[in-house]
């Protein structure tokens, strides 16, 4: 009977401290619906009428500065690609070392975990000059294009895939390869047809990590992609927006909103298997 | 096996594309970096073009900076503390939601929630939070009026913006570690606490005797985890202060929240000195190194234990 009140106690306290925990959101939500006077005059009050979150979201969508849809669709281009990119790419690579047991396999491996540590602080600099130099030499634009971001993506989230995948393939018994061998696959058709659906769930982890840090990543898009250009993320267009209207914070929060909205729907719907996927990519 | 091995062509055609990027996007810009940080580069060199290298002077300019040497410091100091309070957070919500409480999944998801928005859109968030919406609190509330006084918001003094920097950061990270925590929790066998109340242990007992051990595993990898991530900050501050408000030290006028990594950013594109921020960019590498040696040797000195 007492730890029963003690349960409870300790329930009502988590409640509380949930609600004060995921206030900000709220506090975000509410003012969206404000106009810009009420919005630094009384920002914790409920808003007077609703519908002044439409008319707010629809300044958001179609300001010249945060260009919503544009913005969106490149977030979605440049994750979705990226994400194809250093889900199979890696996995194709990952097989060969694992089933190739030579020194440069086992170099090449030791080389791409220990790229691990690289924080990307030290490289961005001379990336952004090789990139331009790669421009100047052979015409191939790397800097504010989708191929540049997507090949940068790939080159810094390979790492961490590669010795994912390679930790699975391991503990996949090679006579299943052999028997397909045995049939007649060729290689590349024992990897796409046997092992690649074998990793369904590694794609699930991986994908859901990179995923998460492509979509909100901001130095990086930054630097690649740069300010003012045609191509820019939601973090760049958040950030060009916050930074130009300091204090037009009914229009800020709105950007806010629509900004999260996108994950926070994609989390209610796969909340078990997000959670999974990225303390799951953590442990490793 | 043999098959595969005379099949050098498949292991070159397969490692193609993820050896083109990481020669492309790691291997060259890391090592024209280290060579960029011994010369005098700047933003209107070509690379390759009419460098000349200067030995170790970007690296003693640095030290000699008082902006840099600020920024370490408090990087350090936000660092540690960050740690502390979020891993501290983390345990408490992890033993709490893995008892028998009713919601106990909405909490696992809801503290989560922070976790999944980006540093840069929350840095902004709170910023609105710090600066108008707990003025307001203490305007509709006369016993904490004080919070409405705007010498009293948080942003605008050097060490509560810190802390604010600590808020943020925490917030937005400790959902994740407790997930972390709640896995190593949940792979103790129940056995272990079943024989403890049969001999009669308390409950700290348990989480001492039991629980503490069990999960020394994870701890390892929440506090690397938390160091790292917290020693690269970025978005939280470039959105939340900005570096600012000013300070002085060492008789320089420096920004007073400028954590390393904005340091280095802010030399290099800000300052057009790019020698200068790929020299610090360097010694920021060899930290981290570091801390990640020190995290695989403890790792397996653990290993060895077990």
């Amino acid at each position: 009977m007492k730890s029963n009140k003690r349960l409870y106690i300790l329930e009502f306290f988590m409640l509380a401290f949930l609600v004060v925990y995921l206030y900000p959101f709220v506090i975000v939500f509410i003012n969206s619906a404000k106009d810009a006077f009420s919005v630094t005059q009384y920002p914790m009050r409920l808003p007077e009428k609703w519908s002044q979150l439409f008319v707010n979201m629809e300044s958001i969508w179609t300001s010249r500065n945060v260009r919503y849809s544009s913005s969106f669709f490149s977030s979605l281009i440049i994750t979705a690609l990226s994400l194809v990119f250093v889900t199979i790419f890696p996995a194709m690579g990952a097989w060969v070392l694992v089933r190739t047991k030579t020194k440069t396999s086992q170099f090449i491996f030791l080389i791409f975990v220990a790229a691990m540590v690289i924080p990307f602080q030290i490289v961005m600099f001379p990336l952004v000059a090789w990139f331009r130099t790669v421009f100047q030499v052979t015409g191939l634009r790397l800097l504010r294009t989708y191929f540049g971001i997507v090949l940068a993506y790939l080159g810094f989230g390979l790492s961490l895939s590669v010795f994912v995948y390679h930790g699975f393939i391991k503990n996949i018994p090679f006579e299943l390869e052999e028997a397909s061998i045995i049939d007649g696959c060729k290689l590349p058709e024992v990897f796409f047809r046997i092992i690649f659906p074998l990793l369904t769930p590694v794609h699930a982890t991986i994908g859901i990590l990179h995923g998460m840090w492509i979509w909100n990543d901001f130095l990086l898009p930054l630097l690649v992609l740069g300010k003012g250009n045609r191509i820019q993320t939601l973090p760049l267009a958040v950030a060009n927006f916050a930074g130009a209207y300091v204090k037009q914070w009914d229009l800020i929060l709105t950007a806010i909103l629509m900004a999260m909205i996108p994950v926070l729907i994609l989390f209610f719907i796969a909340q078990k298997r997000i959670v999974k996927g990225m303390v799951a990519g953590s442990i490793k | 096996m043999n098959r595969f091995h005379r099949n050098n062509v498949t292991f070159w055609v397969f490692l193609a594309p993820v050896l083109f990027a990481f020669v492309m996007v790691v291997a060259i810009p890391f090592v024209i970096g280290g060579f960029y940080s011994f010369t005098d580069w700047n933003a209107t060199a070509r690379a390759g073009q009419g460098l000349k290298f200067v030995g170790l002077h970007n690296f003693t300019r640095s030290f000699q900076d008082p902006s840099f040497l600020y920024s370490f410091i408090i990087t350090t100091i936000y660092t540690l503390v960050n740690v502390v309070v979020i891993n501290v957070l983390a345990i408490v919500l992890a033993l709490a939601v893995t008892s028998k409480l009713r919601f106990r999944n909405l909490y696992r998801m809801g503290f989560f929630v922070p976790y999944l928005i980006g540093g840069l859109i929350l840095g902004y968030l709170w910023q609105f939070v710090f600066n108008n919406a707990i003025p307001a609190i203490g305007n509709a509330l006369p016993f904490l009026s004080t919070l409405a006084n705007p010498e009293n918001l948080m942003l605008r003094h050097v060490d509560t913006s810190i802390i604010a920097l600590v808020i943020v950061g925490s917030w937005q990270y400790a959902g994740y570690i407790m997930m972390i925590y709640v896995a190593a929790i949940e792979g103790v066998p129940t056995e272990l606490y079943e024989a403890a109340q049969i001999d009669g242990a308390s409950g700290w007992q348990k989480f001492r005797g039991i629980t503490v051990p069990m999960i020394a595993q994870a701890f390892t990898i929440t506090m690397f985890l938390t160091l790292v991530n917290s020693f690269k900050q970025f978005d939280v501050n470039y959105s939340l202060t900005a570096g600012g408000p000013a300070t002085s030290f060492m008789g320089k006028s420096i920004y007073g929240t400028e954590l390393l990594a904005m340091n280095i950013y802010k030399v290099a594109f800000v300052g057009n000195d790019l020698a200068a921020g790929q020299a610090r960019a360097v010694v920021f590498f060899v930290v981290i190194v570091v801390f990640s040696l020190v995290q695989v040797s403890i790792n397996k000195k653990k290993e060895l234990e077990l």
